[in-house]
């Protein structure tokens, strides 16, 4: 795209805004599905280590079926809840950060 | 005339239930009422398409869940876990937890780049229009494995309703009507009509199983008739249980993590060596494979809801990112709760209606939602009827809202993508509306007709097999291209085609060779594809890897467009910063008419 590449002295084009902004974003996503895949795959390491364990019975359900079946779901909400919050107070700092730039 | 008195034959054939009958008739009549009221009013291209792009968050995140939850939620988990016990419950928490995926990974970053659909990312990210028409080719893949799992759907329900009638009917009769539903109202009508059937499907699949546990025990207590290996008898004994026959697995396999699902391939080739290597063999690999069968499935499910053509369309009718976030949130609310509730009917059907069991095809484990409420009948008469006709109702509602959103993005791609911009770029608003309608009576006959070959196979396991397809196909696609700037259109093609197509071959092949398996006519008509068993038989792992290929197809879609986009470096877009500014900075810097303006400016437009 020769034709206009903008105003180069903005600092939405420098290349340092694009890095920072990328890096911070896929920083939270990647904590916030650390976070989901310790659980989501550790439970059938913990299944196959420690089957007697996660054998046990909890009001009826075996404590492994507790977990998977009625356990996970309020877990992955809490994350992305936490996640929606985070992203969206990002966004607001990013904007402020490149308003603040522009006038200064 | 004709149809009229048919219908009359198969009702007057007995059997028919009248409530069961209501139920699911005014939930189809309601549908179609629905559609064509949209119909009226939805008059542009771009209404047909991505309705105008202008959804409150309530309706999207309940019309995406409305279509997210399909036949295989409805009724597939249900038949699942009463046939396969605990392993199956990875299905719903994966589908659900999908959704997590897709939010931190790729829901914003798309939504900011602003495209109709997959294709039109693909076409924008690389500025290239060969790239598309290999997208649109998966849109259609992807979609034909979705609709095979709804279409079964409709033939068992049909069945279960009218039991005189053969299983292709239902699959003919409903398909054809949801056809002519998209073709004549699009998706505006259809974003009513998706919103207003996640909440039948939640009615329907909760309040039924609730007076059921009332009366014949709870959840817990019905698991906990169940003994496990290291127990000598069953810790709960106050519910009453049928004896089970003599197909079902035992307890101890059915309720524990490694079971009949995930060792079917090792226990098959156990039984097909000499009896005293047998035990060994069993000690060794059982497990271990199992381990990794179950891996695989997650990273199916996972990956997989991230790439569902069907699902990311949506995420365009919201008016801003912010707004695709909040929606996603609700979206994870409403279907984590309702995923709560379909095993809860596999764990009662276990105990109450062992039966089922026995039954092939249309009269198996797969029909236990309908089945189950019924048995209320037998104390409570007419109630059992009208709680049957509820989740009669939501099976409707199911393989109704989520075929007919297949259908509209399917159609899309046909219409929008092949003709649209590949065969008659030129062509008049007109034209492309009545492309669409006649994309959509296209694929709607194509879909029925695969419908009505896999009655023998699991309604779960297909969507499943769609979701494998997804993983190794878009989601690496859009993950990729949204985070990695190097990456080149000869890389994006490369791995999507080569994971995609892989994944593709491995479910065909495994689906042809249960079919060949069945005792019915559909056994003799893939008869050639026996010898496929005989082989998985030495060869379990083997078995294992094309019955679940996402855990080496998804890595190889990655490793191949990273490999070819480093040796095409030079191809990388031009304004590839450019274009990653639009994908993650936050929408009020309005770069995206920026992005538009210079684009066109620079393409001489």
């Amino acid at each position: 795209m020769s034709s206009s590449t903008p105003a180069p002295q903005d600092p939405v084009h420098s290349e340092s805004f694009l890095a920072s902004l990328m890096r911070r974003q896929l920083q939270l996503s990647v904590a916030c599905a650390a976070a989901f895949l310790i659980v989501l795959l550790g439970l059938p390491l913990a299944n196959y280590y420690a089957p007697e364990l996660m054998a046990t019975r909890v009001a009826g359900f075996t404590l492994s079926w507790l977990i998977l079946g009625v356990v996970f779901f309020p877990v992955v909400w809490v994350i992305s809840y936490v996640f929606i919050k985070r992203s969206i107070g990002l966004e607001e700092a990013e904007v402020r950060q490149v308003e603040n730039e522009r006038k200064g | 005339m004709g149809t009229t008195s048919f219908l009359l034959a198969v009702v007057d054939s007995g059997g028919v239930d009248g409530w069961i009958v209501a139920f699911s008739a005014i939930t189809v009549i309601v549908t179609l009422w629905m559609g064509f009221r949209a119909a009226k009013t939805s008059k542009t291209a771009s209404d047909f398409f991505v309705a105008g792009r202008s959804v409150s968050v309530g309706w999207n995140a309940s019309a995406i869940s409305g279509e997210y939850l399909s036949a295989a939620s409805f009724m597939g988990i249900a038949g699942m876990v009463m046939s396969s016990g605990y392993d199956a419950l990875w299905y719903p928490v994966c589908y659900a937890c999908g959704y997590l995926f897709l939010l931190l990974f790729i829901a914003g970053p798309l939504r900011r780049f602003g495209a109709y659909t997959i294709p039109d990312f693909a076409e924008g990210r690389f500025d290239s229009p060969l790239f598309r028409k290999i997208a649109v080719c998966f849109v259609l893949f992807i979609g034909f494995f979705y609709t095979m799992p709804q279409m079964k759907g409709a033939g068992v329900t049909l069945a279960y309703i009218f039991p005189s009638l053969p299983y292709w009917a239902g699959v003919v009769l409903v398909g054809g009507v949801i056809t002519l539903n998209v073709a004549l109202g699009g998706m505006k009508g259809i974003t009513l009509v998706q919103a207003f059937q996640y909440w039948i499907k939640m009615f329907a699949i909760s309040v039924p199983i609730f007076v059921v546990m009332a009366v014949y025990g709870g959840y817990g207590a019905h698991i906990g008739a169940n003994k496990t290996v290291v127990e000598n008898a069953a810790p709960i004994v106050e519910v009453t249980r049928q004896p089970l026959t003599e197909k079902a697995p035992r307890d101890e396999v059915w309720v524990a993590p490694f079971g009949p699902l995930t060792t079917k391939a090792v226990n098959a080739a156990a039984k097909a060596m000499p009896e005293e290597e047998r035990a060994v063999f069993l000690a060794e690999k059982q497990k271990s494979y199992s381990l990794l069968y179950t891996y695989s499935l997650i990273i199916a499910l996972v990956c997989g809801t991230a790439g569902l053509p069907h699902i990311l369309v949506r995420f365009y009718t919201n008016p801003d990112g912010g707004a695709a976030k909040r929606t996603t949130m609700w979206v994870m609310i409403l279907i984590g709760v309702f995923y709560v509730f379909p095993p809860v009917f596999g764990v009662l059907g276990r105990n109450l209606l062992p039966e089922l069991y026995a039954g092939l095809g249309a009269k198996g484990t797969d029909k236990i939602v309908l089945e189950l409420p019924r048995l209320i009948a037998e104390k409570y008469g007419v109630l059992g009827s009208i709680l049957s006709g509820i989740t009669c109702a939501g099976a409707f509602a199911a393989f109704m809202s989520t075929f007919s959103g297949l259908l509209v993005s399917m159609t899309g791609a046909l219409a929008h993508d092949v003709y649209g911009r590949i065969l008659r770029p030129q062509s008049t608003a007109e034209q492309r509306l009545r492309a669409f309608k006649f994309s959509a009576v296209l694929i709607g006959g194509v879909a029925v007709l695969l419908g009505c070959f896999v009655e023998p196979l699991e309604i779960n396991f297909m969507v499943g097999q769609a979701f494998a397809i997804a993983a190794a196909s878009y989601f690496p696609l859009l993950f990729m291209s949204v985070w990695w700037r190097g990456m080149t259109m000869k890389g994006a093609a490369t791995g999507m085609l080569a994971g995609g197509l892989c994944a593709l071959i491995a479910a065909t092949v495994t689906n042809l060779a249960t079919l060949s398996l069945d005792p019915g006519p559909m056994g003799k008509l893939f008869a050639g594809f026996k010898g496929m068993n005989d082989f998985w038989a030495t060869h379990p792992l083997l078995r294992i890897l094309c019955e679940q290929p996402a855990i080496w197809a998804v890595p190889l879609a990655i490793v191949l467009m990273v490999i070819v986009s480093k040796l095409t470096s030079k191809d990388v877009p031009s304004d590839v910063r450019m274009k990653m500014l639009v994908l993650h900075a936050p929408e009020k810097l309005g770069l995206k008419q920026e992005y538009i303006q210079e684009h066109q400016a620079g393409l001489g437009h």
